[in-house]
């Protein structure tokens, strides 16, 4: 019994390592209740699409200070969440479960530096960070499949190095 | 109705439905809004190969699945019924740098010079679909997140280490904008 509680314990920290969207619910759900996430992905992934967010040239006038739009997003985006937090926060909200509402503090490490660099580096270059390249796919840019594909590669690479990267 | 919503969405528009994203996935399932680690999630599930990091019950994290087949659909949908066949806007100046650089195509939101699958036939091609999602792929996980989890989620609950992230993203993505874009386009 001592012994299966370890393994959870260890289970769960393996999960929750350097990550910033892991979660923890006490409830059990059916699988089709996950259904309500992906009618909300639909609406980010239409949304990704039709502000131009999965545009390699959006990315570049970015990146160029071409252009207000890629800002605009990202600045109207986190007014909005940091309202949007605020309120559940302050009002104790809590979810449709009636679970409480707890978010995580993220601890510092090296990754976020050295990790956040790369990936600039490689959103630059494939214009795009993870959402959109779903986005890129289901729009009809089937090729990305393969940029998906690498990213999957990378993610599974840093897996595999984790032990031996400075953190 | 669907001919308005095919225009081009203004910026303050995706970025409000981006921001709701946070409180809705909160009270939705107190869900944390971050997309990179659908791709941890999928190793874990496909080849963990018994590495430390993968090795967990991704099943408890499957609703991150969900979310982004949702966004593949919706991508789906916003690239059929809500089509769009206007070419999108570029920046002039950045327009005719690029044009310098020998990218031709700006007749969609992806230059098809680069990444097609033709593309993927030429050195060029393999940089910039091949490495640029590598990088995309182990620079997310190792940074803890990416634009969704740090950025908007991170940032939205002011998390220090999400400043520090973002401003490391935007270093990293103007360095390789100005110097190793250009240096691929012209040199490989």
């Amino acid at each position: 019994m001592q012994n299966t509680h370890h393994e959870t314990l260890e289970e769960n920290q393996a999960r929750h390592l350097d990550s910033v969207c892991t979660n923890e619910s006490e409830l059990d759900h059916p699988w089709w209740h996950n259904f309500k996430y992906l009618i909300v992905g639909i609406l980010f992934g239409i949304t990704l699409v039709k502000s131009e967010i999965i545009s390699w040239f959006r990315i570049q006038e970015m990146f160029h200070l071409a252009s207000f739009h890629m800002y605009g997003v990202i600045g109207t985006a986190v007014v909005i969440g940091s309202i949007g937090v605020f309120i559940v926060k302050k009002l104790r909200l809590k979810s449709i479960y009636g679970e409480d509402i707890h978010i995580d503090s993220k601890t510092f490490n090296k990754g976020q530096i050295i990790g956040a660099s790369l990936f600039g580096i490689g959103w630059a270059m494939t214009g795009a960070c993870p959402g959109p390249l779903y986005a890129q796919i289901g729009s009809g840019f089937f090729a990305i499949s393969v940029t998906l594909l690498s990213a999957l590669a990378g993610t599974w690479v840093y897996g595999a190095l984790r032990e031996k990267l400075p953190h | 109705m669907i001919e308005l919503l095919s225009q081009p969405w203004p910026w303050y528009v995706a970025g409000t439905i981006a921001g709701l994203m946070v409180p809705l996935l909160l009270i939705l399932g107190n869900k944390k809004f971050g997309i990179s680690s659908s791709l941890r999630h999928t190793c874990a599930a496909v080849i963990p190969a018994n590495i430390r990091f993968f090795r967990y019950e991704w099943k408890k994290e499957q609703w991150n699945l969900f979310f982004v087949v949702g966004i593949f659909v919706g991508g789906f949908i916003a690239g059929t019924v809500l089509h769009n066949s206007e070419p999108p806007i570029v920046a002039e100046s950045l327009r005719s740098q690029l044009s310098l650089w020998g990218i031709n195509d700006f007749t969609g939101l992806l230059p098809s010079d680069i990444f097609s699958f033709e593309a993927l036939f030429s050195v060029k091609g393999i940089v910039f679909m091949i490495v640029g999602g590598f990088l995309v792929g182990f620079g997310t996980r190792y940074a803890g997140g990416c634009t969704s989890g740090h950025t908007i989620m991170g940032l939205s609950n002011f998390q220090v280490p999400s400043l520090i992230a973002t401003i490391f993203f935007m270093i990293g993505g103007f360095f390789s904008a100005h110097f190793i874009v250009p240096f691929i386009l012209q040199n490989l």
